[in-house]
């Protein structure tokens, strides 16, 4: 079992060096010269309007995608990615505007005539996220119909994948963290278990965006957990945040402040965790696939294979900590708001 | 694109993407599979506690059937008894009535034995007194042949007469 998984890590590592070196070198060799490595590690963790796959020689080989906009004055208009680039170099810049909307070097939408814009594209990551929720729609759908089908039969195919990871989230982190109301929230913390593991595993494979670890991604996740976290606040919960039992009067304007404060650090957090955990992996891969065209050396191509696989077997690791360290602070959070405590006796 | 400025667009897809997502799965496939499970793990707990309930009651039925096999037992020594008593006294009456009626024969066969003796005996007692009298007749026909013989027992009649 170990064995497959490291042959196939050590697959993944080959492609990627492959697929990474040549856009590398392609980009190297377009600016004459060797390019930053942060700029180039920094271009395959960032959102982008055209999903970039390789180069073969001087051919781009990407899938453009949609560019939405919206102007209060100009309503929501439809655009391909490609529109707005040099159709050799793919370069994204203000020289290549079209129908006065342009996409800037930073792949920042503006317009020609300087008005408000805003980008609802289907960019990299939003075609990514389709992707892993049509995979897990796939999974669980087909999952949820052996029930159906069988009833309280054994498990088969993707239930069999799936139960496992049902019956832990519900015991192990639903029932533990939260407590006897625990039975409302497990929906909500299956889905986001199931779309952050996914999300972070395929983040892992050559090509793929860094979905999982996009600011936005994870903003977006902790401010659902925010939500549901203060909408079942319970009595307790907002005494505890407005009227600290047990501080004394004078320390509660700032004992106020600290727990009105914590509401909103606690998402933050989560937000921070799993977007620097997935983020701080890629940039160490690439950052030894880099080492390889810095150093241009055979010895170094086969010290960053072993290193990326090494790696690569820790990111699979990770993929499915942060998304089980995720999933737990949330069941957490929401436990402590809708813990029934017995008053006067702790704080 | 920036990489710790969360872009609004992808926020906005994001939260689209991931409440359809939470919607759809909770609809058709959480609560199903949730609901199974449930279904399965009560199931086993009822087929556990049934296993248990079936399990005391074949203890039950065991030491009742033993209680039952007991009084079999008891009661067979019982009938047993009272057969070997039954036949002790039978055999007990059987022998009493055998001597009594061998007392009774004996008895019968002695008064048959004693009559018989009885009218033996007065048989010979007339064949006796018969064969005397001939004798006796016998007797005195031939002393009583002659005259003087005749004369003298007269004489000595006559004699004893006198002495009377």
């Amino acid at each position: 079992m170990s064995r497959k998984f490291l042959a196939l890590s050590l697959l993944f590592s080959v492609l990627f060096l492959h697929s990474f070196g040549e856009i590398f070198a392609a980009e190297a060799g377009a600016k004459e010269g060797k390019e930053d490595p942060t700029s180039f590690i920094m271009h395959h963790i960032k959102d982008a309007h055209e999903w970039h796959f390789f180069n073969v020689g001087h051919t781009h080989i990407t899938l453009p995608l949609p560019v939405i906009t919206y102007a209060s004055d100009r309503g929501i208009e439809f655009y391909l990615s490609s529109d707005f680039q040099d159709p050799e170099t793919h370069k994204f810049g203000k020289e290549f505007a079209h129908n006065g909307i342009y996409i800037d070097e930073h792949e920042h939408l503006g317009r020609v005539d300087e008005g408000s814009i805003m980008d609802f594209s289907i960019t990299k990551n939003v075609a990514m996220m389709f992707i892993v929720i049509a995979i897990v729609l796939y999974v669980t759908l087909s999952a949820a119909s052996h029930y159906k089908k069988n009833g309280t039969a054994a498990p088969k195919g993707a239930a069999s994948l799936l139960e496992p990871i049902v019956i832990f989230v519900r015991d192990e982190i639903a029932q533990k963290a939260i407590g006897p109301k625990y039975m409302r929230f497990v929906p909500y913390l299956l889905t986001l278990f199931v779309f952050i593991w996914t999300g972070n595993l395929l983040g892992l494979l050559p090509g793929a965006a860094n979905l999982t670890g996009n600011i936005a991604v994870t903003c977006t996740l902790a401010f659902l957990t925010f939500i549901i976290v203060n909408v079942n606040g319970n009595k307790d919960y907002w005494k505890h945040v407005f009227a600290t039992p047990g501080v004394p009067a004078a320390l509660l304007p700032i004992m106020v402040l600290v727990e009105f404060i914590g509401l909103f650090t606690k998402p933050f957090a989560l937000m921070v965790r799993l977007f620097v955990a997935v983020t701080a992996g890629h940039i160490v891969i690439l950052a030894f696939i880099s080492l390889v065209f810095i150093f241009e050396s055979y010895a170094i191509g086969i010290l960053s294979t072993v290193m990326v696989t090494f790696i690569n077997i820790i990111e699979l690791l990770v993929a499915t900590i942060q998304a089980y360290v995720f999933t737990l602070f949330s069941a957490m959070y929401i436990g402590g708001a809708v813990a029934e405590h017995a008053h006067d006796d702790h704080h | 694109m920036d990489l710790i400025i969360p872009s609004g667009g992808l926020i906005f897809w994001q939260l689209l993407g991931f409440l359809a997502l939470l919607f759809i799965l909770i609809k058709f496939a959480w609560k199903p599979m949730l609901a199974s499970l449930a279904e399965r793990e009560s199931s086993i707990e009822e087929a556990l506690q049934s296993a248990e309930k079936a399990r005391n009651e074949m203890s039950n039925l065991k030491s009742e059937n033993e209680k039952l096999l007991q009084e079999a037992r008891i009661e067979r020594d019982v009938i047993l008894k009272k057969a070997h008593e039954a036949s002790v006294k039978m055999i007990e009456d059987a022998k009493t009535e055998a001597s009594k009626q061998g007392a009774q024969l004996i008895a019968n066969a002695k008064a048959v034995i004693e009559t018989e003796k009885k009218a033996a005996l007065s048989e010979v007692k007339n064949q006796v007194a018969l064969l005397t009298l001939e004798v006796t007749e016998k007797l005195l026909r031939k002393q009583l042949a002659d005259d003087k013989a005749q004369a003298a027992l007269v004489d000595q009649f006559i004699k004893d007469l006198k002495i009377n």
